[in-house]
C-alpha cells in the first residue's frame, strides 16, 4: 500500500480545486461542451447514455479499506447504490450529476482517490500484476517502478494533449497477469545476468479497431534509465503520432507504419540526449517511494493449518477454496480472490454494501488491504489460511464467493449498450446468459479455465480480441449481433484470437457459447488440455464445422 | 486575441507579415517557416527583430542554426487538443538552448497555460479575451509538481531527495 505524503495530497487537492471552477465555467457557459470536453476526460468524466460517468483511478490495483469505504460512500451519496470495477483497475460510476461532481471528487480525494487521466488523450492510469508485492512468482514489487511512472506521468506538461490515450502496464512475475503485451507500453521485469533487475520494453501493443501485440524494442533497461526511457519514447510519440484520423492515432499505428526498428531507433536517439538529465533516477528518490509502501508485519505461520483440514470436509467450500485461493509468498497466508461475477450479475459491479463489508473483512482478515484486477474481481492479498473457514462464509454472505474464478462464467465484459454510446450491442445481459448456461459448477469446472471477453463495440473495452472466447457486439440492419473469435490469449504467448464465421443475433450467441464449449469436451486431447490449447492444436475449423453446421 | 506575458495583457510590439509581403524595414516582424528559411542568412542581419511561425508538424531542429539570431518563434496550436507543440516548445528551450520569446498561438485555453509555461512558453495569445485576466491564477493553481519541465519550477525528484536524510533511518 502506497501512503500519500503532502505532495501527493496536496496536488489531488488542487486538481480537485481546479475540476470544480472548470465544472462551474461549463454550468455558466463561458466553456463550450467542446471546451470542457477536454477538461472533463482528464477527470474521469464522460457523457454517456444517460447521465455522466465518473471513472476512478485504482493505482497498481491497489485500495485500502478507508479507500474502500469512500467509494461505497460516493455510490450511495451520488449514484444509485452500485459501481462497477474495469478491466484497467478503474471503478466507474454511472449516474453522477455533473454540478455535484466536484463535491463527489472532493469526497474521494480525502481518502487520497482521484479520476485524474482516467480518460482523455493522455497517459491513464498504470496498471500492474493485481498480486503485487505477494505472488510468489515476483522478483521484486512493481509497484514502486508502477507509482513512480503515475507520478512522473501526472499533469505531465508535454504529454497531456497526445494524439490518442496511452496505457501503460508492467509486471514483474514470471506470468504475466497484466496483459503487458497489449498496451502502448508494457514493461516486465527482469534479472540480467549480474544479478540486476531491470525492464524489457515492450511498445505498440493494444486492441480496438486495429489490434496489434506489442513488439520488444530495449530487452533489458536499466532501473535509473526507466523515467528517461519512457519519456523519450513519449516524445517520440507526441511527435510523429497522427492527429489527422483518431482510428490512427494511437501508438501501435505508428510503430506498425515505421516498423519496430525504426521506431526504436527514434526513440534511442531522443534518449540519448536526455538519459543523464534530470530524470535518471536517484536510487535515494527510489528509495523513498519504497519507503512509502506498507508492508503487513506477517506472523510466523504453517501452511495448511488444521482448521483448513476440517474446513475441507465441507464440500462447498472445498470448491471455494480450490477455485479462489492462490499460494501467497509467505507461509501460511493465501490470496483470496472475491469473485464479482455471480450467475445472472453483470461482470464488475459491486454495491455499497458489498464494499462496506469487503472493507470491514480487509481489516479484519486482509490487513486493511484489497486489491483490484483486470478480470474486474477484487482480492484480499493477505488472509491467514487458519482464517479463509471464517472469511469464506462472510464473503459467501454477501454473494462474491461464487467458485467460479478463470472458468467460462469469469466474464470480462465492457458496459455495452445499456450505458455506453459507443456501444453497436449489449454486452452485460450476454455475459448474464452465459452465466445462467453454465451454472452448473460441475460443467464448468469439467470445461476447465476458460476466458470468455465480451465487448459491444469495435472499441474492444471488453478486451475481446484476447478471449479464449471472444465476442464482439456489432450492428448488422439495426439489429444486435456477435462476431465470435476463438485462440485470442493475454499471457505470455499473447495471440489475437481468429474469426469463427459470421456474427450470430442476440438470441442465438449464449447458443453458440455452449456449442464451442461442447465442441471443445470432444476435441480436447485429454481432459488437462486447456481450451486455448486445444484452439491451437486443431485450428479453429473443428469449431466453426460444429457451430455452423446447425445454422 | 489578447496577448500574455509576464502575466500581463502587453501590445504586441510584432508585425505579422504574410507570405510574399515586404519585411517593414526597422519594425520588429513575424514570418512564416518557409519565408524565414528562404532568406534566413540576410533576415538574421537585420537590425529590427525578426520571429518564425514554425508549424507544428516540422522539426525544430531545422531552425537550429538560426536560433541566435532570432528574437520569437510563434509555435502553432491548430485546436487545443493538438499537443505536438508542447513537444517542440521544450526541445527549443532545454535541447537548442532558445533564449527568445516563445509564443503560444492558435487555440489557447486558460487552463492549458501552465502546461504551456511549464513546457517553456512565455508569451500566450489566448483565444478568449476573458482568459487574460485569469492568467496569473491558473499558472498558479498548482503548487506540486511531479516532473522537471522547462520552467525550473522544482519536482518532486529533488524536492524529496532533499528531504531524504529525514526518511532513511530505517
Amino acid at each position: 500500500m502506497y501512503i500519500y505524503d503532502d505532495f501527493d495530497r496536496t496536488l489531488v487537492q488542487e486538481r480537485v480545486r481546479e475540476f470544480g471552477d472548470q465544472v462551474n465555467r461549463r454550468l455558466s457557459g463561458e466553456l463550450t461542451e467542446e471546451e470542457f470536453k477536454p477538461l472533463r476526460l482528464m477527470n474521469g468524466v464522460y457523457l454517456q447514455l444517460h447521465a455522466y460517468m465518473l471513472r476512478i483511478a485504482i493505482p497498481y490495483g491497489t485500495l485500502s479499506s478507508d479507500q474502500m469505504r469512500m467509494l461505497a460512500h460516493v455510490a450511495r451519496r451520488y449514484d444509485r447504490n452500485y459501481g462497477h470495477f474495469t478491466t484497467r483497475q478503474n471503478i466507474q460510476f454511472n449516474w453522477i450529476k455533473l454540478k455535484e461532481l466536484p463535491d463527489a471528487m472532493a469526497d474521494l480525494a480525502r481518502a487520497g482517490l482521484h479520476g485524474m487521466q482516467t480518460s482523455g488523450n493522455c497517459v491513464r492510469n498504470v496498471t500492474t500484476d493485481q498480486w503485487a508485492g505477494v505472488a510468489p512468482d515476483e522478483i521484486e514489487d512493481p509497484r514502486i517502478w508502477a507509482e513512480l511512472l503515475r507520478q512522473h506521468l501526472t499533469l505531465h506538461p508535454e504529454f497531456s494533449f497526445l494524439p490518442r490515450k496511452f496505457k501503460v502496464a508492467l509486471t514483474a512475475a514470471a506470468h504475466d497477469r497484466a496483459a503487458v503485451k497489449i498496451h502502448d507500453i508494457g514493461l516486465r521485469m527482469h534479472r540480467n545476468g549480474a544479478g540486476e533487475t531491470g525492464f524489457e520494453v515492450i511498445v505498440g501493443g493494444g486492441l480496438g479497431r486495429t489490434p496489434f501485440i506489442g513488439k520488444t524494442i530495449k530487452p533489458f533497461l536499466p532501473k535509473r534509465d526507466l523515467l528517461s526511457y519512457v519519456e523519450a519514447i513519449m516524445r517520440t510519440y507526441n511527435q510523429y503520432g497522427r492527429r489527422d484520423n483518431i482510428y490512427k492515432a494511437r501508438m501501435k499505428i505508428l510503430v506498425h507504419e515505421l516498423g519496430a526498428e525504426k521506431f526504436a531507433g527514434e526513440v534511442e536517439e531522443e534518449w540519448q540526449s536526455i538519459k543523464d538529465g534530470p530524470l535518471a533516477l536517484d536510487p535515494a528518490v527510489v528509495a523513498d517511494i519504497a519507503a512509502r509502501f506498507r508492508y503487513p508485519q506477517y506472523e510466523l505461520l504453517a501452511d495448511n493449518p488444521s482448521e483448513l483440514a476440517r474446513a475441507r470436509e465441507d464440500n462447498r467450500f472445498r470448491l471455494w477454496l480450490d477455485n479462489s485461493v492462490t499460494n501467497h509468498k509467505v507461509a501460511g497466508y493465501a490470496i483470496v480472490t472475491l469473485s464479482l461475477k455471480p450467475e445472472g450479475g453483470p461482470p464488475g459491479d459491486a454495491t455499497a454494501a458489498q464494499m462496506d463489508t469487503i472493507a470491514e473483512l480487509a481489516d479484519r482478515y486482509s490487513h486493511g488491504e484489497i486489491r483490484v484486477g483486470h478480470e474486474q474481481n477484487l482480492a484480499l492479498p493477505h488472509v491467514a489460511q487458519r482464517d479463509l473457514p471464517t472469511l469464506w462464509r462472510a464473503l459467501d454472505g454477501i454473494g462474491v464467493a461464487t467458485p467460479n474464478v478463470n472458468l467460462i462464467s469469469d466474464i470480462i465484459a465492457c458496459p455495452g449498450l445499456d450505458y455506453c454510446s459507443l456501444a453497436n450491442a449489449r454486452s452485460i445481459p450476454v455475459a448474464e446468459e452465459i452465466t445462467r448456461r453454465f451454472r452448473d459448477l460441475d460443467l464448468a469446472r469439467n470445461v476447465g479455465p476458460l476466458h470468455i471477453n465480451i465487448s459491444g463495440c469495435i472499441n474492444a473495452c471488453g478486451h475481446h480480441h484476447i478471449g479464449h472466447i471472444g465476442i464482439l457486439g456489432v450492428e448488422k440492419n439495426g439489429e444486435e449481433y456477435y462476431q465470435v473469435t476463438l485462440g485470442g490469449r493475454a499471457d505470455d504467448s499473447a495471440e489475437l484470437g481468429t474469426i469463427l464465421g459470421p456474427a450470430v443475433p442476440y438470441a442465438e450467441i449464449a447458443d453458440v457459447v455452449e456449442d464451442i464449449a461442447t465442441a471443445y469436451l470432444e476435441l480436447r486431447a485429454r481432459p488437462g488440455e486447456l481450451f486455448v490449447d486445444t484452439v491451437q492444436r486443431v485450428g479453429v475449423d473443428p469449431f466453426r464445422e460444429r457451430v455452423y453446421a446447425a445454422r | 486575441m489578447p496577448l500574455v506575458k509576464a502575466g500581463r495583457i502587453v501590445e504586441d510590439r510584432f508585425v505579422r507579415v504574410v507570405d510574399d509581403a515586404p519585411v517593414p524595414d526597422g519594425a520588429a516582424a513575424i514570418l512564416p517557416a518557409a519565408r524565414f528559411l528562404a532568406d534566413a542568412h540576410e533576415l538574421v542581419l537585420r537590425q529590427a527583430p525578426i520571429g518564425v511561425v514554425w508549424p507544428n508538424d516540422r522539426k525544430v531542429a531545422e531552425l537550429a542554426p538560426y536560433l541566435d539570431w532570432i528574437a520569437l518563434v510563434a509555435l502553432v496550436f491548430p485546436n487545443f487538443r493538438d499537443g505536438c507543440a508542447y513537444s517542440q516548445a521544450r526541445l527549443l528551450r532545454e535541447r537548442y538552448h532558445f533564449r527568445g520569446e516563445l509564443r503560444a498561438t492558435g487555440q489557447i485555453l486558460r487552463d492549458q497555460c501552465l502546461f504551456l509555461q511549464r513546457a517553456g512558453f512565455d508569451a500566450f495569445e489566448l483565444t478568449k479575451a476573458a482568459d487574460a485576466p485569469a492568467f496569473v491564477a491558473a499558472v498558479q493553481r498548482y503548487s506540486v509538481f511531479y516532473q522537471p519541465a522547462a520552467d525550473g519550477r522544482a519536482s518532486t525528484l529533488t524536492a524529496r531527495l532533499a528531504r531524504v536524510p529525514q526518511h532513511s533511518p530505517s
